[in-house]
């Protein structure tokens, strides 16, 4: 019994494949993926445009239903939305409530889980303070930037305390430097919380710079092409890390391999197995 | 209160980027008061120019503004306030209130079930194309001359607008909010207060106040056929015994109802909508 629990990984994905149907055209978005997250992981996922990313992740959020296949988040199969799991989406400004201030979008989804109300007040500060915006609770969303508004976004996934976290492409909207913020601030987070993390990205310096691991995917109908571990220290720095011979050379690889994906050729490096420094 | 105080933060960051040296208060202040002077000087003009055109008058049909006004105190600030604008304006807000909650209900209904939405539409186009007036006399045939023939009238124009915008804008709610009630398990009853209602109450609003102006052209109307009182019967009743200043009077007074309707309504949305006009404020400042 204790076996199963601690070896039984959080997320795993098997044989996932979507097709979409619609008036004749048949367009196979994700082909055959197979993998699974170990508990307290942070791992990135990587592809090209077009590579089904989303696709991917609204399967893995049981947002989308998968034409076979399946995901299971701690040994449940998803077949909707799992309560274990928040999304942080790209689009901020359409994911948070205009109408609502960013305490009350933080508190909504605590309501529903039937939280009482100093517990629900408790973990919004926590998460307002954790991404630094303690002073901003009573502003509207649409008063901040797209940076604080993004961070509104990640504190309402944080105190609504998942098992795991799902993001996508989170910080595709916002400046470099906004972005290299909230790169330190989701790895810190990550750090001090334990939440396994999932983390989609077109970006492979990002993808390398976050994750313990990263999964490269193929262009569409999606496979995962490489599954590099990722043997940076637990501590990054966006100056430090990001100079050393060993992010160079993981960010190497993942991009020959996105250029392979891109191609449209079966990548060689496969076998290779990354021990970066 | 510390909403407020940052709701100034990007105004004031853009303000340094000018060398103004006026306080952001005595501007707003300053602007205000040019916005008060636009809004009435053509209005006041008119105003002077229809006293001045009318003062000698001896046209039957067009008397004097001085004596259309001082009908206008006699009768609507005198007895006929109680006698037939209180009762007008009651059947105008029932008749509104019913169409509102009919209205929003079954916009709600439509705009959440495409099949319910798409087997409806023939239907509701149908009956919207028919011009509300012409069911005055029907109405009044089976519903009587009372009150609730008069409201029931009011509700057969009004209710439409808002059903219709209401349910266009409960379809299109945007497809990210849609996911994100989903994986925070915001729905039912929640879902539908907290994510579809404001969604779509932009798109409401607009629905209300078609619906508020169709309101006050209906209650005229209603009360112009057979009626016992009220602003449309009073009106038509100084028109059929050649009291043509007092008919005046009365057409200034529905004017003037019609503007304050506007005016509260305007007043209750920027309330209601603050967050709309703010948001499409923001994304204008940052293109």
């Amino acid at each position: 019994m204790e076996d199963t629990i601690t070896t039984e990984p959080m997320v795993r994905v098997t044989r996932l494949k979507k097709v979409y149907e619609s008036s004749g055209r048949r367009v196979e978005a994700i082909g055959d993926v197979t993998f699974s997250v170990a508990r307290g992981e942070f791992a990135c996922i990587v592809g090209p445009s077009g590579a089904g990313k989303t696709t991917l992740l609204k399967c893995l959020a049981g947002l989308l239903q998968p034409t076979s296949g399946t995901v299971e988040l701690e040994g449940t199969p998803v077949t909707g939305p799992p309560p274990g799991m928040a999304v942080v989406f790209q689009e901020y400004g359409r994911s948070l409530f205009p109408w609502k201030t960013v305490q009350q979008n933080i508190d909504l989804p605590l309501r529903q889980k039937g939280l009482p109300r100093p517990e629900r007040e408790r973990l919004t500060a926590e998460a307002l303070t954790a991404v630094g915006l303690a002073d901003v609770s009573r502003a509207y969303p649409w008063q901040l930037s797209g940076g604080m508004q993004q961070r509104v976004a990640i504190a309402r996934a944080v105190a609504y305390e998942p098992h795991v976290l799902l993001m996508d492409e989170p910080f595709a909207a916002v400046d470099a430097q906004t972005r290299a913020e909230l790169e330190d601030l989701v790895r810190s987070l990550w750090k001090t919380l334990g939440i396994t993390t999932l983390f989609v990205t077109h970006d492979i310096d990002e993808a390398v710079y976050l994750g313990e691991r990263v999964l490269v995917l193929s262009a569409s109908p999606t496979h995962i092409l490489e599954d590099v571990p990722v043997g940076l220290p637990v501590d990054r720095d966006q100056v430090t890390t990001r100079s050393t011979a060993g992010f160079a050379e993981l960010r190497a690889r993942v991009h020959r391999g996105i250029q392979d994906a891109k191609a449209g050729r079966q990548s060689t490096a496969q076998s290779i197995v990354g021990t970066a420094q | 209160m510390t909403a407020p105080a940052y709701r100034h933060a990007v105004p004031e960051e853009a303000t340094t980027m000018t060398t103004s040296t006026t306080s952001p208060a005595r501007r707003t202040a300053a602007r205000a008061g040019r916005r008060v002077l636009l809004a009435l000087g053509l209005p006041v003009l008119l105003v002077v120019l229809w006293w001045i055109a009318s003062a000698n008058s001896t046209n039957y049909y067009f008397p004097p503004l001085s004596t259309i006004l001082d009908w206008f105190r006699q009768l609507w600030l005198g007895n006929k306030f109680g006698s037939d604008v209180v009762p007008s304006l009651i059947r105008l807000f029932a008749g509104f209130a019913i169409s509102v909650v009919l209205g929003v209900a079954a916009g709600v209904a439509l705009g959440l079930t495409d099949a319910l939405r798409r087997g409806a539409e023939p239907v509701l186009e149908f009956v919207r194309a028919i011009p509300p007036t012409v069911l005055v006399p029907v109405i009044a045939i089976f519903a009587g001359i009372g009150d609730s023939s008069k409201i029931l009238v009011i509700v057969s124009g009004c209710v439409w607008p808002i059903l219709l915008n209401t349910a266009e804008g409960v379809r299109a709610a945007d497809e990210v909010m849609v996911d994100t009630c989903r994986s925070f398990g915001i729905r039912g009853f929640a879902r539908l207060r907290h994510m579809v209602l404001p969604a779509a109450g932009p798109q409401i609003a607009a629905g209300l106040r078609q619906a508020l102006s169709i309101g006050l052209i209906l209650m005229v109307i209603g009360e112009m056929f057979a009626a016992t009182n009220g602003l449309g019967f009073s009106i038509v009743q100084f028109q059929r015994t050649f009291a043509i200043p007092q008919m005046w009077s009365g057409i200034i007074l529905l004017g003037v109802i019609g503007f304050v309707l506007s005016v509260v309504f305007n007043l209750v949305e920027k309330r209601a909508l603050g967050w709309y006009q703010g948001q499409r404020e923001s994304q204008k400042r940052n293109g």
